[in-house]
């Protein structure tokens, strides 16, 4: 699980809010992300498209990179 | 490491996943099925309505604990407020029963555990294990440790997120306007028609609809779809959802008993559901009504097609592509065209107008329509307005 460190991520997920329903793991089109252990996280294949922000009922998700391509 | 081994291995005891183990198990095939959650049927990520009528196709008994209600019918509200009532009968595909999941999934587990099937909780697949390029198995973490279990087949049941498809190269992508993003409660205390499976159409919800599920007098889904491609703003569904419920003086007042989000893919059906020891099934592999929304029919009856084509695979000891094409023939000749009809319905509805809207359903409001199959409505529709008609004509 070393893939997951925060490092990588051009992404925030905020697990205050998160409901681990999977949806943006479904969505992401570079399956950078993975809800292992009822947790969300993402690794370094995210390329910041936002989907994942979009998608998110509930708006536990936030680009936090700046440079991010799309 | 610990190793297990079985002829089947099915990620998710979901329905679709369940199903097929108990069809698969039935035909005389080991199957082990596991499930990264620690109790099956929760927590829940459906809205649970289904018709009466799945139930013959799967060979299903429903107990009284699998049925939060029965309802008569469903009401489709038009942005403008026309309302049109259809009975059960002619509302025909996802209403008729709203299920308690919690219980409906457990006692499709237990369906395939009678026949034979093993259960494994808490145990996550994180990849699949492959020698010489074919697929052996997938590694697993369970409360026991990491494993490494070994199957003559793998069956993706994994869902909406499924990784399954994407670690075997099948392509399960979806587009922004294939998907639809969903936020629920399960709101109590409320004071409503619960005989009624309620739906609301228009530019309140792009691309989706807001839906009341009855579950007891007092208590029901009360929930809304957006699709992706539409949606602007982080926690948009549940900030406009959150006003309908405030606008709307039944329901203002309600408590919520639970919160479920979650996406539905509403996509047309996929190329490619097999390659050589793995199949995909239900959500992951896309199998749900592109209007509707609706899976849990689809998923059960692909189940069992697809247990069926495992158990015969296995006698013959070949899970080869072509072995189990018999799968993905089956589970077409079941429903790709429908599914494709009504993914490119929902193309074009997702364009028309509240106005529109409107216009569609008070016109059936005041005709009423006797049996609510497409060509019914858009022949009612036709008279009044034919222009509004046409495009929908080539779907026919």
């Amino acid at each position: 699980m070393t893939r997951m460190k925060n490092v990588f991520q051009k992404i925030a997920i905020d697990q205050e809010i998160c409901m681990h329903c999977g949806a943006c793991v479904g969505t992401c089109p570079k399956n950078a992300m993975y809800l292992h252990d009822l947790t969300v996280a993402a690794d370094e294949n995210c390329n910041g498209c936002r989907l994942c922000v979009k998608v998110c009922p509930i708006g536990a998700i936030e680009v936090v990179a700046k440079g991010a391509g799309a | 490491m610990k190793n297990l081994e079985t002829d089947i291995l099915v990620v998710g005891a979901g329905p679709a996943g369940s199903m097929t183990a108990r069809y698969a198990a039935k035909g005389g095939a080991d199957v082990m099925i596991i499930e990264k959650r620690q109790e099956i049927g929760s927590p829940v990520r459906c809205a649970e309505g289904i018709s009466q009528s799945l139930l013959a196709k799967v060979d299903l008994e429903l107990t009284q604990k699998d049925i939060a209600r029965r309802v008569v019918g469903a009401k489709i509200f038009s942005p403008g407020g026309h309302c049109l009532t259809l009975s059960e009968k002619q509302a025909g595909d996802e209403v008729g029963i709203v299920l308690d999941r919690v219980f409906f999934d457990k006692h499709l587990a237990k369906l395939a555990i009678d026949e034979g099937a093993d259960v494994r909780l808490k145990t996550a697949a994180t990849g699949l294990i492959k020698l010489n390029g074919k697929i052996v198995g997938v590694k697993a973490t369970s409360p026991e440790g990491d494993l490494t279990i070994n199957a003559k087949c793998i069956v993706g049941a994994d869902g909406y997120e499924s990784q399954v498809g994407r670690w075997a190269g099948i392509d399960t992508k979806l587009s922004p306007n294939d998907i639809t993003s969903c936020f629920q409660y399960r709101l109590t205390g409320i004071d409503y028609d619960p005989d009624y499976c309620e739906f609301y159409l228009g530019s309140r919800a792009p691309g989706g609809y807001i839906w009341i599920f009855p579950k007891d007098e007092e208590t029901a889904n009360v929930g809304m779809g957006i699709q992706l491609a539409q949606l602007k703003t982080p926690a948009q569904i549940k900030q406009t959802l959150d006003r309908f419920i405030e606008k709307d003086e039944r329901l203002r007042d309600g408590k919520p008993l639970d919160m479920v989000s979650g996406a539905v893919s509403i996509c047309a059906p996929i190329d490619k559901t097999v390659m050589d020891n793995l199949l995909l099934v239900g959500d992951s592999a896309r199998q749900i009504d592109p209007i509707t929304g609706g899976g849990i029919s689809n998923g059960c009856i692909a189940g069992r097609i697809a247990g069926e084509a495992l158990a015969d695979a296995n006698e013959k000891n070949d899970f080869s592509e072509k072995s189990l094409q018999r799968y993905e023939n089956g589970w077409r000749d079941e429903m790709e065209n429908r599914l494709y009809r009504n993914w490119m319905a929902k193309e074009k509805l997702i364009k028309l107008s509240d106005e529109t809207f409107d216009k569609i359903i008070s016109t059936l409001e005041e005709v009423g329509v006797e049996k609510v199959s497409s060509l019914a409505i858009l022949q009612a529709v036709e008279k009044k307005y034919p222009d509004l008609v046409k495009e929908f004509k080539s779907l026919l």
